[in-house]
């Protein structure tokens, strides 16, 4: 247990700089999820807390030590790998035992630590084992395995479940959330899949190209995302966006013609005219027939709910979550619930609140 | 994964294998047939009369000390040669492997002497340890050592052993690079975070993964040194001074060829052949069973 800030952090791969300064402040037994999309980072963020590669400049300090240019060896952080990493010459239990003996720990305490986490990841039957004789989500449980034996002061996730078929994935989701929140490890886990990001998270950073975005709790993200990428990326299916102008002495928007949309919320800032992007969330529309007309380009039932994507008559894409499965037809009225609304500005893409 | 092409007919594929057939068996199977002959027979210095004499000439291979001695010289040789030519190898791999500039002019440098001519390697050598002339020689020879290999039969050994291993180095260079390559990043990467350092873990985490390699390069540096030298031996001491060189190859050509002793030089092949045949059954029995465990 242990907390970490990170201060300044910046990474370059020789002329490409893929991190611009990261700061972050965790505190102990937080665990915080970094998600973005391919290439914005995140793994190399990652890679830099656990040592495999140097920063550029910045400091990270583990505990209040800056550790930055330090061995992993001397850093005392476990890791999950994507492709969990086991050593194939080893037994399951030697797998997990090998950081132990490092350490020099006594034989019979060994014993004793890796039992009692194969005992809670349910891997006793399988510890004389070599990984080429185990399942992936089995392998999955021994990389856990091989990190928690040793007790250290913080987890790193790199997409640990991205290898697993989807049924095993949302078991294997809840079954690290427990064991964190037990072991109550400071952790950070690196994923693409926003649902992991969504219920894993006690707070959320999320990278786009090399910078941070936003940090926040996961539903202040999905509720209040900082700009449109988060707004976008966050959320399935994703945030509608609608191009817009502020009117009405700020109160409401105007977006293709003749639809008014009050800001129940409050007024925002700025002259009449001002350039606006609207966010609609698919499931905060609802079918009216005093509204505007969605021509159905294509239904998608899902079972419980069904997802319509179609366009406005000024072409803009657009679909729409419907709790019940009967779905219209060719077209259909719709009315955006006016207090889901997101207001961002169309120059910066920042989120627009209410003045005052 | 098996991609299989259909012939029909057999005389398209009997045409296809057939100049690999007949290379085998005008170049190996022919010559190799005519020393398991001659081994059994007995023939006068000019090759007119020959008698046949059964396993004559192998009891009196194996009753001569100087025969023993050759076998004793030869193992020596050989695990001194594959012990330094893999030892050199595989600290150069591991160099080679890191992320250091100039990588790729590092590997082709490594690579280049194995592509010299045994006869060229040798002058080569002669030419840094030739006690007159060689550079390293002559050096020696200023610093108060007394360096001559053509004297001095230990240090002849020692010539022929650097040479011939410094031949097998690039080699066994090339294989131990793929080996290493071949290691997941991974799991290096997750040893490093359990906190292996450096040789520790280069010897529970690298190693291990490499053995498949380690044995591969182990039969065939030993096939090398104990069957390929010969140029190189030859051209540097030509199996002296006296016999401090001669080793099995260099025995049947000075015994064949210089003593035109041909039945005993056959005999000597015939048993350097079942010493080839028992080392490569070894390889394909280890390599096989590794591969169906894993």
């Amino acid at each position: 247990m242990a907390s970490l800030v990170l201060d300044d952090l910046r990474k370059s791969f020789g002329p490409v700089a893929v991190l611009h300064g990261i700061d972050l402040a965790m505190p102990s037994g937080e665990m915080l999820v970094i998600v973005g999309a391919s290439g914005c980072g995140k793994s190399t963020l990652l890679r830099l807390v656990a040592g495999l590669e140097v920063p550029t400049a910045g400091r990270i300090l583990l505990d209040g030590r800056d550790v930055a240019r330090l061995d992993p060896a001397e850093r005392d952080i476990a890791m999950v790998f994507q492709n969990y990493a086991l050593y194939p010459h080893m037994s399951v239990f030697d797998n997990m035992a090998y950081g132990l003996r490092i350490r020099g720990l006594p034989k019979d305490e060994i014993r004793t630590r890796v039992e009692s986490s194969a005992e809670m990841l349910g891997l006793m039957p399988l510890l004389a084992r070599k990984p080429r004789q185990l399942s992936g989500g089995q392998r999955q449980r021994v990389a856990m395995g091989r990190a928690i034996v040793r007790q250290p002061k913080l987890f790193l996730f790199d997409e640990p479940l991205s290898n697993l078929d989807a049924t095993l994935r949302v078991q294997m989701r809840a079954e690290i959330r427990r064991l964190q929140r037990r072991m109550g490890v400071t952790s950070l886990y690196v994923t693409h899949d926003q649902v992991e990001a969504m219920t894993l998270g006690d707070r959320l950073l999320v990278l786009h190209q090399g910078r941070p975005v936003q940090l926040a709790t996961p539903m202040e993200v999905f509720e209040r995302p900082a700009n449109t990428y988060v707004a976008g990326f966050i959320g399935a299916p994703a945030m509608n966006f609608l191009p817009a102008t502020l009117s009405h002495g700020g109160t409401a928007a105007i977006f293709s013609p003749e639809q008014v949309i009050p800001f129940v919320d409050g007024r925002r800032p700025g002259a009449d005219g001002r350039k606006l992007i609207l966010g609609i969330r698919p499931e905060h529309v609802v079918a009216d027939p005093a509204g505007m007309v969605l021509q159905v380009d294509l239904i998608e039932p899902l079972g419980s709910e069904t997802l319509l994507i179609g366009r406005l008559p000024d072409g803009t894409l657009f679909s729409i979550k419907l709790a019940n499965a009967a779905a219209g037809g060719e077209s259909m009225a719709v009315r955006i619930l006016p207090e889901h609304l997101q207001v961002f500005d169309a120059q910066t893409g920042l989120r627009l609140d209410p003045a005052g | 994964m098996e991609r299989r092409t259909i012939f029909p007919g057999w005389k398209l594929p009997a045409a296809l294998v057939l100049p690999q057939l007949a290379l085998t068996v005008v170049f190996f199977l022919w010559p190799a047939g005519q020393a398991i002959w001659s081994s059994l027979t007995q023939a006068d210095p000019f090759g007119i009369r020959t008698q046949f004499v059964g396993l004559d000439n192998f009891t009196d291979l194996f009753a001569d000390p100087l025969y023993l001695d050759s076998i004793a010289r030869s193992v020596f040789f050989s695990a001194a040669v594959a012990a330094l030519s893999m030892g050199v190898a595989l600290a150069l791999a591991v160099a080679a492997d890191r992320e250091i500039s100039f990588r790729g002019a590092y590997r082709v440098l490594l690579v280049w002497p194995y592509a010299i001519a045994p006869a060229m390697a040798a002058v080569l050598w002669i030419l840094l340890l030739h006690p007159q002339i060689g550079l390293v020689g002559r050096w020696l020879n200023g610093i108060g050592v007394a360096w001559d290999y053509k004297l001095n039969g230990a240090q002849a050994m020692l010539v022929v052993i650097l040479a011939s291993a410094w031949k097998q180095i690039s080699y066994n260079f090339i294989f131990f690079l793929a080996g290493l390559q071949s290691i997941p990043r991974g799991v290096i990467e997750a040893a490093r975070m359990d906190g292996a350092k450096g040789f520790f873990r280069f010897r529970t985490v690298v190693l291990p993964l490499l053995m498949p390699t380690v044995f591969f390069l182990l039969v065939v540096n030993l096939v090398y040194a104990s069957f390929d030298t010969f140029g190189t031996i030859q051209a540097l001491t030509g199996g002296g001074p006296g016999k401090a060189t001669e080793t099995l190859v260099v025995k049947v050509y000075r015994d064949g060829v210089v003593n035109l002793d041909v039945g005993s030089s056959s005999a000597q092949s015939v048993v350097l052949m079942l010493g080839v045949i028992a080392l490569t059954a070894l390889q394909f029995r280890f390599l096989g069973r590794r591969s169906d465990s894993g």
